[in-house]
């Protein structure tokens, strides 16, 4: 039987399994919208902007590690998906964006709503379709979730003009596909494996250094099993958080300029690093001149692009997380030989030295709520078992600290692109994909803003976040640098005219707090909790002046952290 | 370094833009850059002359073979190959520089293509070097204007780039 492109649309996504769509529509997707309301395999979701869909496509893809997708419509529908697909795209989330376009035969002549929205998204996708031919619609869908998912995931727009979702054709959807210039490696080089292992196990100092790979690639228990194996410390990034428990006592906590002194201190002065399924991102190694003066360097990695980028390595691996450590554990099994225990033994003295510095220690006596404090409690109320979203600043750089992830896919915010508006339509998207779960959305008076529209997509399908809003009236992070790097000249950080969020949160029909002193944290978060069916929207008036400590300067080594004015290290 | 690079690309019609796109993005160099379909139909070929440090070449090759469009690449200078490119020139040719410009055309092997009393358009195949002697060989002042197609290149020996 012959469908309309519409209906093919709609029938591919359900048979690629997907549950929900996020979008928001408009002339050009009309079609595509006619045939997802005649039908209930596949739900759509309606946000309040187009970046809430992008975000929230890319909340679900990073709580479940299946694709997200969006529908937007031609022009500024397009370019409001921007954001969002480039925050995708920076941090390698598969996602499957579908744009409508004006008709084909108007292409290119500056038609109603027409932006090249090929062009337009070329440099932030992996990859991007315009569907010219209903004949293609099918197979180019089934590339598209194809290339999304497979090798380093990534955002694939697909434009379709609004007389391809009209014509009609038979319906076939290729059960594979093969695209000749494009092979993901999954499977590491042998000898490169052995190599490695070779290195791994005559290191004195070794560290193991991992990143958003071991998540996409699902190996948390395989790289916990190896890292368990050879007891050597481990340290992950921003986008690694929960691939290995932070809780264990191996783990040294997050690497970076804001990481914490015992993680840069191993990673200065270890002499073998194995960096698995992280980009050596400047955030991460600070000046490339001091990175790992002493160290070999191993490297997994799926694109061989990320190796050697940034940092010449010594043993790089293209491949597959998985695949590759469980290739590593096997040799390491069959191996006679072992870690050096005796010099293991004094590294870890070494690194217990560093830890006892206390580097996230913050005042617990003031009479203002410290952030530090929110989160941790946060953390002990949930038990450590929330999903947790963030925006972009000192918050997310608190959370990071402070909420110790011991699962992947709990920790969710915008790393590579540092997307302020990200926080509260990714927790829309993980909290559908979790209903049951605590979500909890972190993000700052400033951040907050950008996206607060979605609180009525929350209310309407009654999605029930709790916001942790750390209201320091600042754009902190700015503030922070503007106290340290621009002596104090605040120009434009301080956030005045604020909404009153409680009256904000119940006009559109949530709960709100507002919650001012430090005694009062931990009964509003328990209440909060207990309201488990409904957004709770809670303002905590934090200490202004709070800055986020260690950190190492921009431009500067491992070795050169501070830990605060009041303690700075030799 | 110069790197000559060889790629073969889907002849589609955004592939050549994803290319361009690459190099302008990432603010690499593109000395020159030719194109067009080969027997098979589906597939263009493109050279690439670029310049960068052993470590930019190699970020460069590796963010290319990402590209979806790309089928397959080589950099011609890492082995022996042959470069040319092909130049169009029409250069002012009236009364006695008539015959002195023959005689150039004769020794740097290039074919007068179009002739008119004051002009020569003249056919020249070679190195980039060649061309460039040419054009230093003529003088601006006669030049009125030049074609070059940039650097197509191919490997010396058995060594192929197909599928
Ligand atoms: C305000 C702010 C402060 C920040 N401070 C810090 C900081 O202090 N510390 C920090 O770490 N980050 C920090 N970041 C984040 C930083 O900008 C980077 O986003 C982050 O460091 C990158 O993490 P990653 O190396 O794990 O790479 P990702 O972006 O997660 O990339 C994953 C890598 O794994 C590879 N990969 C993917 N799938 C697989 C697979 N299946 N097998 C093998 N490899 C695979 C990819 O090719 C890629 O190279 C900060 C960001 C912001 C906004
Ligand atoms: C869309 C966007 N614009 C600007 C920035 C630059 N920026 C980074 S952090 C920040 C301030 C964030 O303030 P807030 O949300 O209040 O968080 P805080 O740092 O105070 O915790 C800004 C403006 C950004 N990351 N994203
Ligand atoms: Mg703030």
């Amino acid at each position: 039987m012959e469908l309309t492109g519409a209906e093919i649309l709609v029938r591919c996504l359900k048979d690629e399994g997907v549950e929900y769509v996020f979008g928001y529509p408009g002339g050009a997707v009309l079609f595509i919208y006619d045939a997802l309301y005649q039908q209930d395999d596949v739900k759509h979701i309606l946000v309040r902007h187009e970046q809430g869909a992008t975000h929230a496509a890319d909340g679900y893809a990073r709580s479940t590690g299946k694709p997200g997708v969006v529908l937007v419509t031609s022009g500024p529908g397009a370019t409001n998906a921007i954001t969002g697909i480039a925050t995708a795209y920076m941090d390698s989330i598969p996602m499957v964006i579908i744009t409508g376009q004006v008709h084909t035969w108007a292409i290119g002549s500056d038609a109603f709503q027409e932006v090249d929205a090929v062009g337009i998204t070329r440099p932030c996708v992996k990859h991007n379709f315009l569907v010219k031919d209903i004949k293609d619609l099918a197979a180019t869908i089934k590339k598209a979730f194809y290339l999304a998912t497979t090798g380093r995931p990534g955002p694939v727009v697909v434009d379709v003009p609004k007389d391809v979702t009209m014509h009609r054709a038979e319906y076939f959807y290729p059960e594979e596909v093969a695209i000749r210039s494009y092979h993901p490696v999954m499977k590491g080089h042998p000898g490169q494996i052995k190599k490695a292992v070779d290195l791994m196990l005559t290191a004195k100092r070794p560290m193991i250094y991992t990143g958003g790979g071991v998540i996409w690639s699902g190996a948390s228990s395989s790289l916990t099993e190896m890292t368990r194996m050879l007891g050597y410390p481990i340290t992950n990034t921003l986008m690694g958080l929960g691939a290995y428990p932070a809780t264990d006592k191996q783990s040294l906590g997050m690497l970076g300029m804001h990481g914490t002194y015992e993680a840069n201190m191993a990673m200065h002065h270890c002499d073998v690093l194995i960096a698995i399924g992280a980009r050596f991102d400047d955030r991460v190694v600070g000046k490339v001149e001091y990175f790992c003066p002493e160290a070999e360097i191993v490297h997994v990695d799926i694109d061989p692009s990320s190796i050697s980028k940034s940092v010449k390595v010594d043993v790089p691996i293209v491949g597959d997380v998985d695949h590759v450590v469980k290739e590593m554990i096997r040799l390491l099994k069959e191996d006679k030989r072992t870690p050096d225990h005796e010099a293991l033994a004094q590294w870890w003295d070494q690194i217990n030295e560093w830890r006892g510095v206390n580097c996230l220690k913050y005042d617990r006596n003031s009479s203002l709520i410290k952030p530090q404090f929110v989160l941790e409690t946060l953390y002990n109320v949930t038990q450590g078992d929330a999903f947790v979203t963030s925006d972009v600043g000192q918050h997310q750089m608190w959370a990071a600290q402070f909420y110790k992830f011991d699962k992947p896919n709990r920790w969710i915010n915008s790393g590579g692109l540092g997307t302020m508006g990200f926080g509260l339509p990714a927790a829309m998207g993980v909290q559908l994909a979790h209903p049951d779960a605590t979500v909890a959305c972190v993000t700052g008076e400033a951040s907050i803003q950008m996206c607060i529209q979605e609180l009525s997509t929350c209310r309407q399908y009654g999605l029930p976040i709790k916001v942790i809003n750390l209201n320091n009236r600042y754009m902190g992070m700015v503030r922070q640098w503007q106290e340290f790097f621009y002596e104090g000249r605040y120009a434009m950080s301080y956030m005045e005219a604020l909404p009153d969020f409680v009256k904000l949160a119940e006009s559109y029909g949530h709960v709100g707090m507002k919650i001012e002193k430090p005694s009062d944290v931990e009964p509003a978060l328990r209440e909060a909790m207990s309201l488990k069916d409904r957004l709770v929207f809670m303002d905590f008036i934090t200490d202004q002046t709070e800055n986020v400590y260690p950190m190492i300067a921009q431009g500067k080594g491992h070795h050169e952290m501070h830990l605060s004015p009041e303690r700075e290290l030799a | 370094m110069r790197h000559i690079i060889s790629i073969l690309i889907e002849n589609e019609s955004g592939a050549l833009s994803r290319v361009a796109g690459l190099f302008s993005a990432r603010g690499y160099n593109i000395e020159s850059l030719t194109v067009a379909p080969t027997e098979d139909p589906s597939l263009s070929r493109m050279t690439l002359v670029t310049r960068g440090s052993d470590e930019i070449v190699e970020q460069i090759t590796k963010q290319l073979n990402k590209l979806v469009d790309v089928v397959k690449l080589i950099d011609l200078t890492e082995g022996p190959h042959i470069e040319r490119e092909m130049m169009l020139i029409k250069l002012r040719a009236a009364g006695d520089a008539r015959e002195e410009l023959k005689r150039l055309v004769d020794i740097f092997r290039g074919h007068i293509i179009d002739v008119t009393i004051a002009t020569y358009t003249v056919e020249l195949t070679g190195t980039g070097e060649k061309l460039d002697a040419f054009i230093q060989a003529v003088g601006s002042a006669a030049i009125l204007e030049t074609v070059r197609s940039g650097v197509s290149g191919i490997a010396r020996g058995e060594k192929s780039l197909h599928l």
